[in-house]
């Protein structure tokens, strides 16, 4: 029972990971694509996560939720990644179907002490 | 002398629980180890901080949380809907300028994640400055009403848990 719960989450995981990576090979410009990896890291990876929390539980070794720690990295990480990337392509002009803003020139990374 | 202890107690209280994940047991012997850990490691990095961030209002989160998981969910799928049948010359991705009321830099940086993590929006530039937080989304024909439900679901109760 588990274990076809698992196989269900894996299976929905799986094609978030895919419309993920299809959106990075179809979407038009770098903003548009920087929203491909978002989609797979959040959705499709809790998901996996998930099935494997199910499937460690049916296997009878109780439950285990190391897992979720996979997720909450994730979840810390993921959006700096993107933020950087984002930042970096405003700076460089990045082409992009829509006017970006201003970049910033010289953001003090100080500026809250 | 418990603040002396413990002078993060947030970073304390993540320390103790990833550990208890990390080693996958609630034993006694974890529990203690995993708070030895909890008050050790936060001296080390107080260079790292600006300040100890402080939670003013715990109970927003148990709002706050459900709407953002929710959000993914929901938000994941419509992502998906546009990406598997939108032609790309009918996307209309937009740059949102997001005027920022929250100033703690805790709470910024939560919104700037949350935004981030539900997909069809990612934040890809701060202003500290102007106080605006520039945003890029995948397909967004109404820029005000997106600005207007980003801050209403995210900043406002943000603003409470981490501002007076």
């Amino acid at each position: 029972m588990l274990e076809a719960l698992a196989s269900v989450l894996i299976l929905f995981g799986a094609f978030f990971v895919l419309v993920g990576s299809l959106g990075l090979a179809r979407l038009p410009d770098f903003f548009t694509r920087l929203h491909g990896p978002t989609k797979a890291t959040t959705l499709g990876l809790a998901a996996v996560c998930a099935a494997f929390i199910a499937f460690a539980a049916g296997s009878g070794n109780g439950l285990s939720v190391r897992e979720l720690l996979i997720l909450v990295f994730l979840f810390i990480t993921a959006p700096v990644s993107a933020f950087v990337l984002g930042r970096a392509a405003l700076r460089r002009g990045t082409p992009s179907m829509t006017p970006p803003p201003a970049p910033l020139e010289d953001a003090d990374d100080d500026r809250h002490r | 002398m418990l603040r002396r202890l413990l002078p993060h107690p947030l970073l304390s209280a993540f320390l103790v629980i990833t550990w208890l994940l990390l080693v996958n047991s609630l034993s006694p012997g974890a529990l203690v180890f995993g708070l030895l850990v909890a008050i050790a490691i936060p001296p080390l990095t107080t260079r790292f901080w600006i300040r100890a961030p402080r939670l003013h209002r715990p109970a927003v989160l148990l709002r706050l949380v459900p709407v953002v998981l929710w959000d993914i969910l929901v938000a994941n799928l419509t992502v998906a809907w546009i990406v598997l049948t939108r032609p790309a010359d009918r996307l209309r991705p937009q740059f949102l300028a997001i005027p920022l009321d929250i100033r703690d830099p805790y709470a910024t940086v939560a919104l700037a994640s949350i935004i981030t993590l539900t997909p069809g929006t990612v934040s890809v530039q701060l202003d500290p400055d102007a106080g605006v937080l520039h945003v890029h989304a995948l397909d967004c024909p109404d820029p005000e009403d997106a600005i207007a439900g980003i801050k209403r679901r995210y900043e406002q109760p943000l603003g409470e848990l981490f501002e007076c």
